[in-house]
């Protein structure tokens, strides 16, 4: 599978992303500068984690009107794949291809540790790696991851089963201890409509080898290249 | 000509930064303030032939698409004065 790994300015965790699926994975990677409108015939479009444009105005607000998100949201009309990981996930909510939109996190520290995440949905491209019901863990490290919504939103993203991770607790509850941000529904991945745009404040990137100690990351990107994680795991 | 478009979180929508701040000004003294809304300012120079208001739905576009996240924020602009009339 053809992968892209959108690099704005400030973008940080581009090339983690780049080594998941190259080295780890050993699909066929390009980087996709945010000033090209071209996606090089990629399959995948990965927005990565970082500070897009210095979080200026909002987390992603700038990067949701770079020339690239326009070729971006062309791709995932045309049910291409995009995945948006942290910074990712705040500017497909800026550009309006997930709905909602997240406030500082609750207590306004930036937050970086595990937490712990219910798989809602295994029937999508990025999830099918996991059971519904299976709880990972992951990492976090953002300051605003807060997700938020109106009443009716909210209603409609549960009633569409749009939610794909939730914060819980190592034993898949859902427990306002164990929301480290404040996300309303605990939310912490909702995917589109049709299921091709997923969008999460976790990073799976970092919790992807064997030397990282942790690989439950790695069966997202397992999934959505077609791979089986536990070969690919050896590799670490 | 110039003007100033305010955008801040939403009434109904809970403001960490806003409620923070609002316990650091009870801490010192003030506990009259009952709650705070932390936004954030803009003031924008256009070059426009439109004078005074008939500006105002271009600055309303801007607010929608870009300055202000309208899932969270609501927005309020000020036309402060007609700048094209004063340059020499």
């Amino acid at each position: 599978m053809k992968c892209g790994v959108v690099v704005f300015p400030g973008s940080n965790c581009d090339h983690d992303v780049y080594h998941v699926l190259g080295h780890v994975l050993e699909q066929e990677v390009v980087f996709l500068w945010h000033g090209e409108e071209n996606l090089q015939g990629c399959d995948l479009v990965v927005l990565p984690g970082g500070f897009s444009y210095g979080d200026y105005l909002r987390g992603g607000a700038l990067a949701a009107v770079s020339p690239v998100m326009a070729a971006v949201r062309r791709h995932a009309e045309a049910g291409g794949l995009v995945l948006g990981i942290c910074n990712g996930f705040q500017i497909l909510l800026e550009s309006g291809l997930l709905p909602g939109a997240m406030r500082r996190n609750d207590g306004l520290r930036f937050i970086c540790r595990d937490v712990f995440l219910r798989v809602e949905r295994d029937d999508l491209p990025f999830t099918r790696g996991y059971r519904a019901g299976q709880v990972v863990r992951l990492p976090i490290a953002h300051s605003e991851g807060n997700y938020e919504d109106s009443a009716t939103a909210l209603a409609e993203l549960e009633a569409g089963g749009r939610v794909a991770f939730r914060y819980v607790s190592p034993a898949g509850e859902l427990n306002a201890a164990w929301n480290p941000n404040g996300s309303a529904h605990a939310i912490a991945g909702v995917v589109n409509q049709e299921g091709n745009v997923l969008g999460m404040m976790p990073h799976p990137e970092r919790a992807a080898e064997q030397i990282l100690g942790n690989i439950d990351g790695l069966d997202l990107f397992a999934a959505v290249v077609g791979r089986a994680a536990s070969a690919a795991g050896a590799l670490g | 000509m110039r003007v100033r478009v305010i955008v801040y979180p939403r009434r109904e929508i809970l403001d960490p930064q806003g409620k923070a701040i609002r316990d650091a000004l009870e801490r010192l003294g003030f506990a009259a303030v009952e709650s705070v809304r932390a936004g954030k300012s803009f003031e924008l120079e256009i070059k426009s032939d439109e004078k005074g208001e008939g500006v105002r739905p271009r600055v309303e576009a801007m607010c929608e698409k870009l300055l202000a996240n309208t899932v969270v924020e609501d927005y309020e602009i000020s036309i402060l004065e007609a700048a094209d009339e004063e340059e020499p």
